[in-house]
């Protein structure tokens, strides 16, 4: 493999429905930082059925280029059509670096495409950089340190270990990033979107599934990801009718009610409001994490929220090591009472 | 019917996290478990088993230790159990993991082939996805919901906001979420076979069409760079009180930062 021939920085732009997911605009964001540091440009790279109309917004966003890829096939997300896309953009236009979403459909393309392509993928990545590898040249062996390789950071562990990661003798250099992490650049009024059409041709085959059905949950709430302040409750809260407290609590604060993956699994809640490794991603400037004991895979999706406070009868439960503010007691007694003062405190 | 299901030993995260004293993760205190999004896939093929009658096998790449969540597969109902353990398999990334799991795979016959959707210690979810190109199989991820239906199998797929409900043709790939069900325990009479039961254990020579350029550490596209335990945040204020003076701190707090 000619490492030199790949070039450019090529962001897997995921739409469902015909409508971009944020994701895309974040990638579109630090891909063009990685593009600057290169000197190249920045590629978004945008698979589905009817979806041009959607390139100008990618401009807007940050795109140098977009390879539009459209056919019927695409309509919904399935993993063989999407994957043979993808792959074969990558074949065709050989691009350095190819990032994408960690959403549900990027962490079943971004593994297909990557064993097909025959490349190195990380996972869920939290912060990109082009720098060297090894990082350090050892003695003697200064020139055989790579330059501008892509350099990756993920959690693992359930966040409790961090990792950088290169992929330095293969091509493109794959990652998943979690969505919510990177910055998205102000958008570009009235940009406009230089298309490149490509269809590499779809024979379907057994590898095709078929959709037989696609139920949309009904939406609940807003975008946890978005919610400025988060009212989260775990196994502890005891029932689903029993989160009506942390309801009330969030109400009065203007905040959003979200969870753990315990009451996702008993059913009490939606998984669109789950918080964790497994969940969303989430910084808010307040998070109560009532009934929560704090598994690290709960903790590694909220530690970075501005402000924590824990409400949990078990005063060893591990999310006061990470609490700014932890509150020992009985959380049935303790959210109508706060609830209450900052009702009477806000009403004045 | 022939299905195969992948696990993996992991240490345990959910019980409590071991730090020493230097607020590094203590990897040794913690106890070693099965997988458990690899646990609901191997409950999801049991519950085949029990109305088809078709026949389970785990297999699990790893140390020779990871013979014992093999056992616990086998105490659980699985038929036949595979170890696959080889020095020159050790550091492989998720590339050279799935290649080597579908060498191994090649010697076996399957219609359905079951993965968890991702490892607790390693989070990544690539596996399963790898394994079934390398295998130039279909694959369904993210299973909530698995029905075999004639030589076909219909499977409630979840995504952020919707799930899709698809038919995919054996052989197939699944991979499974643990929301999928609730694993039955070992059963004493499964616990007492288990350990009566031949494990297979097949290395390196057993692995069928794969490279030596593809295994192992050498064989791993990915390379670390750096590795560091996360330093745990510090704790921040912590009070037992009685509910009102509980409140009346927290309010305290919050006036003091400006929130309220």
């Amino acid at each position: 493999m000619a490492l030199e021939e790949y070039k450019g920085v090529f962001v897997f732009a995921q739409q469902v429905d015909n409508v971009l997911d944020g994701v895309a605009f974040e990638l579109l964001g630090k891909g063009k930082d990685l593009a600057n540091d290169l000197g190249t440009d920045v590629t978004a790279v945008l698979i589905g059925s009817d979806v041009k109309g959607l390139a100008d917004q990618l401009a807007e966003y940050g795109a140098d280029k977009v390879i539009v890829v459209d056919d019927p096939v695409l309509k919904d997300y399935r993993t063989e059509p999407y994957a043979h896309a993808l792959a074969s953009v990558i074949n065709e236009y050989k691009p350095e670096i190819v990032l994408v979403g960690a959403t549900a459909i990027g962490r079943d393309l971004g593994p297909t495409v990557s064993a097909r392509v025959k490349t190195g993928l990380t996972a869920d990545c939290t912060s990109l950089e082009i720098g060297d590898f090894p990082l350090v040249a050892a003695p003697g062996k200064e020139s055989e340190q790579k330059h501008n390789q892509l350099l990756m950071t993920r959690p693992a562990f359930g966040g409790n270990t961090i990792a950088t990661i290169a992929c330095p003798d293969n091509r493109p250099q794959m990652a998943t990033v979690r969505p919510g992490v990177m910055q998205k650049i102000a958008p570009i009024q009235g940009a406009k979107a230089n298309i490149v059409e490509f269809n590499p041709g779809f024979t379907p085959n057994d590898r095709y599934v078929e959709i037989l059905n696609i139920v949309k949950a009904v939406k609940t709430t807003a975008n946890i990801m978005d919610a400025k302040i988060l009212v989260s409750g775990g196994r502890g809260v005891g029932s689903k009718e029993n989160f009506k407290l942390l309801e009330d609590l969030a109400e009065v604060l203007g905040g959003t009610v979200s969870c753990s993956r315990a009451v996702v699994e008993n059913g009490w809640l939606p998984v669109d409001l789950q918080v964790g490794q497994t969940g969303k991603t989430v910084r808010p400037q307040i998070y109560f994490a009532i009934g929560i004991s704090g598994a690290i895979q709960h903790v590694a999706g909220m530690e970075d929220s501005d402000l924590i406070i824990a409400i949990n009868k078990d005063e060893d439960a591990p999310i006061f090591d990470v609490a700014d503010y932890g509150l020992v007691g009985d959380l049935n007694k303790i959210v109508p009472a706060l609830t209450a003062a900052l009702k009477a405190e806000l009403g004045k | 019917m022939n299905i195969v299901v992948c696990i993996k030993q992991v240490p345990d995260t959910k019980g409590g996290v071991k730090f020493n004293p230097d607020g590094t993760l203590d990897r040794a205190a913690m106890l070693a478990i099965m997988n458990p999004d690899d646990k609901a896939g191997l409950e999801a093929a049991l519950r085949i088993k029990d109305e088809t009658g078709a026949k389970v096998t785990v297999l699990t790449m790893g140390l020779p230790k990871a013979d014992a969540v093999l056992r616990e597969a086998l105490a659980m109902g699985a038929d036949d159990a595979i170890l696959v353990t080889d020095r020159v398999l050790g550091g492989a990334d998720t590339w050279a993991t799935s290649t080597t799991i579908a060498g191994a795979l090649r010697n076996l016959e399957y219609d359905l082939i079951i993965t968890g959707r991702q490892a607790i210690d390693g989070d990544t979810a690539q596996v399963g996805p790898q394994i079934a190109e390398h295998l130039g199989l279909p694959v369904i991820s993210y299973a909530e919901e698995i029905k075999i239906d004639g030589d076909s199998v219909i499977v409630k797929r979840q995504f952020e906001d919707r799930y899709h409900e698809l038919k995919a043709k054996m052989p197939c790939l699944i991979t499974a979420l643990s929301e999928l069900n609730e694993p039955r325990y070992m059963t004493p009479g499964g616990i007492f076979d288990a350990f009566d039961k031949e494990v297979t254990v097949w290395g390196r020579a057993d692995l069928k069409d794969v490279d030596d350029s593809d295994l192992g550490l050498k064989g791993s596209p990915t390379k670390i760079a750096k590795a560091s335990d996360k330093v745990a945040k510090g704790a921040g204020e912590k009070v037992n009180l009685d509910p009102t003076e509980s409140v009346a701190y927290l309010m305290g707090k919050f006036k003091e930062k400006h929130i309220i």
